[in-house]
């Protein structure tokens, strides 16, 4: 039993922990849900779709190199201590973001404005892999043997709420930089869009402040005091044939879908929101932010029970229900936003044309907003953008984008459904720290655990987006082609996860 | 289980093998397809971070193969043997 000073000192380490977690998931995503934006400013125009991908690329490379961050952070951790080297990663992301905001657009230097934003996606990737096995582990070896998954859940729910921070901001900024919506939302689209990674600077300085006043972890302080840290930890890590077991177990058998899961339900689930079924900008995100508000709960829920029940279980149920119902999800997000068969209330139309001068050249923009309503509620949004020579001479060039705005029996509907894919997310997440942590042993702990779980995380589970993406173009016929990925590594993690692992709770990690 | 554990072990080094190949195959095609940089750049990214990730999964069917999990251990000092 716990005394009630030990509880306060807990407290204070999970606070410490999960503010500079959150901030660093913050940081990290901010940078995904402004993917279209990001692709508008830095890379060319010509081809919407390259530019896309090509940020999303950008997006998956911050993941890659997250197993690279684990090893020389991991490394450090182990040999230097965990407070210091967590430090270190929120100073460098801190420090990535703020610049991220300060690079020109390809207008204003070209080719060289692609290329810095990818080398500071490098560092934010690198320094997100050496902070979260720190911060888990460092919360676990605080932790007694029974409470350990319910206060590692805490650092588990940091993730999600980073995304609702960033997906928070973004409103925020977005519709406070002009008197109107239709100027502000202009603006935030020209530069305010950098407000957010500025933003990251307060939030990093409040967390570096708190940080400094934390302690060395009480287990790797008493191995240093004995002379027992390790000299190498990658070497010991991955060259031992038992730690390296354990790690290919850990990521292929639990790891690899927890990391399909989590990105298809809060990610991948916002890119079809707003691509595949045209929702607005605004809705989507308002429908993800309260699917993340009532699911973030259930993170502790199943951390706590995973200490009564066993981690093992709790993960597979989870990979298993969303292996089953993600098609019958998707299927019925495209229902609910579909206008085909649907009557169109005609006399609601409205055609509305604005012709605005281009500066400075010899054309000019037509802008026609068409806005509909459908009998199911439905509004509809088409702007149709042609460009308008005096001479008459030039080829007009067209540009189209509709977006959709759900009624309420629809948008709450979404957010039901998006709420059931983060119920998964927090079935397979909640459990995993304590899960990794009770895997490996104290002197190789921080680079053990931190590198199936930023390959699980990073490479497959943050290529999701990317990838089915790009499936999606490969098989234009089916709009639910992109599944398949995160289906495919979900039934492969299950059944490895089934048959291999074991559902002990380890009742010591201190060796 | 320990026999089912063993022989799946041979199924992890196929299944492997096998996806690895085939996405091989499909940047191969698709650049040839498409030749532009992005589509290089994708591909060959898919191609390359795949690469240890399958070699870390055949090591995995590898060592189920031979016994490696029969056992999981139960303390520190089995897992560093």
């Amino acid at each position: 039993m716990q005394s009630t000073a030990e509880k306060k000192q807990i407290r204070k380490v999970i606070f410490a922990s999960s503010v500079g977690t959150l901030i660093e998931w913050y940081d990290f995503y901010i940078f995904g849900s402004l993917a279209p934006i990001i692709a508008s400013q830095f890379f060319p125009k010509t081809n919407p779709t390259a530019a896309l991908l090509s940020t999303l690329a950008t997006f998956a490379a911050g993941f890659i190199v997250r197993p690279f961050g684990a090893l020389v952070f991991g490394r450090l951790g182990d040999m230097v201590g965990r407070k210091y080297t967590f430090l270190l990663t929120l100073i460098l992301m801190g420090g990535s973001t703020f610049a991220i905001g300060l690079v020109p657009g390809y207008d204003s230097i070209g080719f060289a404005a692609p290329l810095i934003v990818l080398l500071l996606r490098l560092v934010q990737g690198l320094a997100l892999g050496g902070e979260y096995g720190g911060a888990a582990t460092y919360v676990a070896e605080h932790s007694p043997a029974e409470r350990r998954g319910y206060y590692t859940s805490w650092i588990q729910t940091t993730a999600t709420l980073g995304l609702l921070l960033s997906l928070g901001i973004i409103l925020i900024t977005r519709k406070s930089l002009a008197p109107n919506d239709a100027d502000s939302i202009k603006a935030f689209e020209d530069w305010g869009w950098r407000i957010p990674f500025w933003f990251s600077v307060v939030l990093v300085g409040m967390s570096i402040y708190i940080r400094l006043k934390m302690h060395e972890s009480p287990l790797f302080s008493k191995l240093k005091a004995e002379g027992k840290t390790s000299k190498n930890p990658i070497k010991e890590s991955l060259m031992h044939k038992g730690n390296l077991k354990m790690v290919l177990l850990s990521l292929f058998g639990a790891t690899m879908g927890q990391g399909v899961v989590w990105y298809t339900g809060q990610f991948y689930a916002q890119t079809f929101l707003e691509t595949a079924c045209k929702v607005d900008f605004e809705q989507t995100r308002t429908i993800l932010i309260w699917a993340i508000i009532f699911a973030t709960p259930l993170f502790i829920f199943f951390g706590n029970l995973s200490d009564k029940i066993g981690r093992k279980w709790i993960i597979m149920a989870g990979l298993f229900l969303a292996v089953i119902s993600y098609r019958p999800i998707y299927t019925k997000m495209l229902a609910v936003a579909s206008t085909k068969e649907v009557v169109l209330d005609e006399s609601k139309t409205k055609i509305e044309r604005v012709i605005t001068p281009a500066n400075g050249k010899d054309h000019s923009i037509q802008t026609t907003t068409t806005v509909r309503l459908y009998q199911n509620g439905i509004t509809e949004k088409l702007v149709h953008k042609d460009t308008v020579y005096a001479s008459g001479l030039e080829k007009p060039e067209s540009i189209d984008k509709l977006s959709k705005e759900l009624p309420d029996e629809g948008y709450w509907t979404m957010v039901v459904l998006i709420f059931v894919q983060i119920v998964f997310v927090t079935m397979v997440y909640g459990p995993i720290a304590a899960f990794l942590v009770e895997i490996f042993p104290t002197k190789i702990r921080y680079t053990s655990m931190s590198l199936p779980y930023h390959l699980g995380n990073g490479v497959f589970g943050g290529m999701t987006p990317f990838i089915a993406v790009l499936l999606g173009t490969l098989y234009a016929g089916d709009v639910l082609v992109g599944l398949w990925y995160p289906i495919a590594i979900a039934v492969v993690c299950l059944v490895i996860g089934t048959i291999y692992l074991s559902n002990k709770i380890d009742p010591e990690v201190n060796d | 289980m320990n026999t089912i554990k063993k022989y799946l072990g041979l199924v992890w080094i196929a299944l492997a093998v096998y996806s690895y190949s085939i996405l091989l195959k499909t940047a191969i095609e698709r650049m040839k397809l498409v030749p532009t940089t992005d589509t290089i750049i994708q591909w060959s990214i898919f191609a390359i971070i795949f690469l240890p990730i399958a070699i870390g999964f055949v090591m995995f069917g590898w060592m189920a193969f031979k016994g490696a999990y029969d056992h999981l251990p139960a303390s520190s000092n089995e897992v560093e043997d």
